[in-house]
């Protein structure tokens, strides 16, 4: 059977995207340029979250945290999947109102899964929480996942039902030939009418091929993760006016982001971790949890990402016909990947998603759509 | 499991407690180095299988002999030097004393 | 400490000390850090204050340490002990903990001299207490005066199985057996390269003195062993293995373990330096010339952690990276410097001949790993088994970076160092793949202890 779709990007997104389309009858071919996970996909936090998402992809993250509570359903695997909850904390006044606004706003647009607690509910949740907070907005059944464990259960599943995958397959050049995509690799030259593009960080490279050049920025946010203690942390913790992610894994281990990044080579792909901005973090964190200050980091590593300039990816189809993009997840996209999946396996089958998506349309990038007319002409 | 080689006169001892049973040691030597005079078999239980581990390296590399040393879990034996009235005690898991 | 020296030296053993002495009697700024409360490393550990009894039982080697640790006390150079360094980047910028304290300082130069450790290799039982490294033997000697009871096993090969040996014999301390790993072959494939390693004919002269020693005192060395196992139920009761066809065993507490030493690389992997496969000392090393010069400008690399040459190739390796960087900073000419480096060029020259002879005396049999029964735990830090790990490669994981991620083998305190190597030879084994730089775990930093506090207390400038 000829393949019907080529996939460029292994990770979630392209993943996600193949087993949508694969349980759709498609016949697809992922191709990644090393393995998949090997970068954001793999190493992000893991977060699943609909806490203080852009009002632009609510509807998305609702309708993901729905799958995500039955994951196994769909992936034949929990993936490490927990539920206990993610809190943003406020640590004052300032704080207070700035989530109280948030909770209003998240209400008029009809949605009730952010809400707010005081400081009492907030203190029997996280009693081992510095006293100085006072209160916090919450999303009760948000949690974390293990990102390589779900990309590979997306990727066994994807396989299961056909879909075919091509490691080291990085992509030199794609063009049109004979009505179809081509895309030629050092592992091989693949065609399809159809492509997709879920090459994260190197999404740009690809979109520029296309002639629909992006202002993609690959960043590396640093993550680090301590020895085990002693259970003391349930909820998933952020906070309202500092940058955090905070968890208590099962195993004991914590696990600290906040989206402080990197230093990145891109060409080389190298990432060096930047101590300076790292010990922000630790200071962010033993501000909420003094007692912590003797714990010992066991490691720290930055994946490398696709950041969009407003924070928001692209998805959709592409200005050429038979091209479809999803990328530039910023940081936040894991939480996304299941009904992403969905998105882009509608747009391909039936030409339109049940999900509002104007807003990541990637014909907000002008330039992307004037250099592309210039082309056409 | 060790034995003291009675080639140090000169040696100044130390009063430390292991699993709360005070015994005397001589100063200078690591935790890791009192604990396997003292016979005690293991130094910790491990988090996943709750199986017994004792000092494998000496050097600060392998992280097995982890101990709760004056309150504080987490410490690697061999890289602690004993102190007059120091309180030793195996691990147990996570860093829950045992 | 100040917060930038012209050449800091990571390492008190015979290379960081015979740099530091060397450099600093040039006239450079020099700072040489090291993890221990005193100088000498791990091969001359506890140096100065160790009883005069103790050193004689240790032997000659050690006396040599002396000199060193003295000739370093008298010069200039500055130094930190109880220092550990736990980033190093390529600009020579670099994170510490002194005296539990974070720092980070900056360096023109930096040599890295942190030697070498065990080679970790996972049998069935090595995790029960009463298993521990032959090095680590020899620390709790050194450190503490402390020695086995009576009825010690030791096993595995190499130089340092020997000379632990000798020195317990010598400390009366009654060993049951040495239960030697090395195939029979390995003789075979070492004896043509006799004639060269004659050339350095007293590592031989002095592996055979170990060697009768050890006979006349009626230990009996097993040769050609296989499929070693510790048994017991809390800790270790006995030790099993196979001689010819037949199981053996021998009831002990107490087994001690080699089976050789491999640069530790930590540093250097996580300064980002380009590292290459050994085949024949099966270890990742740093690529580095005679000079001890890496991939970088800034950062030297001198005694095992740049590959395994003993305590003294370590203490001219460690001479000549001085040398080099003094030229380099224009402290020496060139001519002063090949002048001056002479003989340390012509002991390194005469010292590359015994490698091929004991590399392949000592090599580690493939059997070893390749035919790890299932259940043997690989991982030791998140109790990852053998089993496990194929069950992985099997499903197409086929790099230890992935096997990681799905098992979490390595993800542990010890951060990989006990399984990095294993994991990397068993994905190498079961998917066709032949070991390369490329095989281990990615190093993350911090690679040595740093808690959130220490990080926490670094750049307070910084605006949050």
């Amino acid at each position: 059977m000829k393949t019907e779709v080529i996939i460029i990007g292994g990770g979630l997104m392209g993943s996600s995207t193949a087993l949508q389309l694969a349980l759709r009858g498609y016949k697809c071919l992922v191709l990644d340029r090393e393995y998949p996970g090997r970068h954001a996909s793999g190493v992000n936090a893991g977060g699943l979250r609909r806490l203080n998402r852009h009002p632009a992809e609510i509807p998305l993250s609702v309708a993901a945290a729905k799958i995500w509570l039955n994951i196994r359903d769909l992936l034949d695997s929990d993936c490490g999947t927990q539920f206990p909850g993610q809190i943003r904390v406020a640590e004052n006044e300032s704080d207070m109102q700035k989530l109280e606004a948030r909770a209003r706003q998240v209400e008029k647009l009809g949605y009730h899964h952010e809400e707010i607690i005081d400081r009492e509910e907030l203190y029997q949740l996280v009693p081992a929480l510095s006293p100085h907070c006072l209160g916090g907005l919450m999303c009760r059944d948000d949690g974390f996942g293990q990102p390589f464990h779900a990309l590979t259960a997306f990727r066994y599943k994807a396989s299961s039902l056909g879909v075919e995958f091509r490691i080291g397959a990085r992509v030199d050049q794609v063009d049109q030939f004979k009505g179809d995509w081509r895309v030629q690799t050092p592992v091989g030259s693949f065609k399809a009418p159809i492509l997709v593009n879920t090459a994260g960080a190197w999404a740009h490279q690809i979109s520029q091929n296309l002639g629909e050049p992006v202002p993609l920025s690959p960043g590396s946010p640093m993550m680090m993760v301590t020895e085990r203690i002693p259970r003391f942390l349930d909820p998933v913790l952020g906070a309202a006016s500092r940058k955090l992610s905070f968890k208590q894994m099962p195993n004991g281990t914590l696990l600290i982001g906040g989206a402080h990044m990197a230093k990145l080579d891109f060409n080389r792909e190298r990432t060096e971790i930047e101590w300076r901005k790292l010990a922000v973090s630790a200071r962010t964190v033993l501000a909420l949890f003094p007692q912590l200050k003797d714990v010992r980091i066991v490691r720290s590593w930055a994946g490398v990402e696709a950041f969009m300039p407003d924070h928001l990816p692209v998805i959709g189809p592409g200005l050429e016909p038979g091209i479809f993009h999803a990328f530039g997840f910023s940081a936040h996209g894991f939480q996304l990947s299941p009904v992403v999946g969905q998105v882009l396996a509608q747009l391909i089958a039936e030409g339109m998603s049940e999900f509002p998506i104007e807003a990541f349309t990637i014909e907000r990038f002008s330039s992307a759509k004037l250099i592309s007319k210039q082309k056409v002409v | 499991m060790f034995k003291f080689l009675q080639d140090d006169p000169a040696r100044e001892w130390v009063n430390i407690f292991i699993d709360g049973e005070a015994v005397l040691v001589p100063d200078q030597i690591s935790v890791a180095a009192a604990v396997l005079y003292q016979k005690k078999g293991f130094t910790r239980m491990t988090p996943v299988n709750a199986a017994p581990r004792a000092p494998l390296c000496m050097m600060g590399v392998c992280y097995e002999c982890l101990m709760v040393i004056d309150g504080q879990a987490n410490r690697r034996a061999c890289q602690e030097t004993v102190k007059e009235g120091m309180k030793i005690e195996r691990q147990m898991g996570a860093g829950e004393q045992s | 400490m100040k917060s930038h020296y012209s050449l800091v030296i990571i390492g008190s053993g015979p290379a960081g000390l015979a740099a530091a002495t060397l450099a600093a009697d040039h006239g450079l700024d020099v700072a040489l850090l090291d993890e221990q409360n005193q100088p000498g490393g791990q091969i001359f550990r506890n140096m100065e204050s160790m009883p005069a009894s103790r050193v004689e039982i240790l032997g000659g080697d050690y006396q040599r340490g002396q000199e060193l640790v003295e000739a370093f006390r008298a010069s200039d150079a500055h130094y930190f002990p109880e220092t550990r360094v736990w980033s190093l980047n390529t600009q020579g910028e670099m994170g510490l903990i002194e005296q539990g304290m974070a720092r980070m300082i900056s360096a023109d130069k930096v040599l890295i001299a942190n030697g070498a450790m065990e080679r970790p290799v996972p049998f069935p039982g090595w995790t029960l207490p009463g298993v521990m490294y032959a090095g680590a033997g020899q620390i709790l000697f050194k450190q503490a005066g402390l020695v086995p009871m009576d009825g010690v096993v030791l096993a595995g090969s190499g130089p340092l199985l020997l000379l632990l040996a000798w020195q317990y014999i010598r400390a009366g301390v009654t060993i049951q057996a040495i239960l030697d790993t090395a195939p029979l072959t390995n003789l075979l494939r070492a004896l043509p390269h006799l004639p060269r390693a004659l050339m350095a004919h007293h590592y031989i002269t002095k592996g055979l003195e170990y060697q009768n020693e050890i006979k006349r005192a009626g230990v009996p060395i097993i040769k050609g062993i296989s499929s070693l196992e510790a048994q017991g139920e809390m800790s270790l009761e006995r030790v099993s293995y196979r001689k010819g066809l037949q199981r053996q065993q021998i009831e002990t507490q107490c087994l001690l373990t080699h089976f050789g030493v491999i640069p530790h690389v930590y540093l250097s992997r996580a300064a980002g330096l380009k590292h290459h496969w050994d085949h024949h000392q099966q270890c990742l090393r740093p690529v580095s010339d005679e000079w001890g010069e890496t991939s970088s400008r800034t950062l030297f690399i001198a005694g095992d952690g740049g590959g395994i040459g003993g305590a003294r190739s370590a203490e001219h390796a460690g001479r000549l990276a001085a040398f080099q960087i003094l030229y380099q900073q224009e402290m020496l000419t060139k001519q002063q410097r090949n002048q001056l480096a002479k003989s340390d060029r012509q002991w390194m020259r005469e010292d590359l001949h015994i490698r091929p002879f004991l590399e392949r005396l000592f090599h580690l049999p493939p059997a070893l790993l390749n035919r790890l029964p299932d259940n043997t735990i690989v991982c030791r830090c998140e109790e990852i088994t053998a089993g496990e790990i194929r069950r992985e490669i099997a499903s197409g994981h086929d790099h230890s970076n992935q096997v990681k991620f799905i098992t979490r083998s390595g993800m542990g305190a010890c951060q990989g160092r006990q399984c990095s190597q294993a994991v990397a030879q068993i994905v190498a084994d079961q998917s066709n793949q032949v070991i390369s730089s490329q095989s281990l775990y990615r190093v993350r930093p911090p690679v040595a202890s740093l808690s959130l506090g220490q990080l926490a207390s670094l750049f307070p400038e910084e605006q949050e």
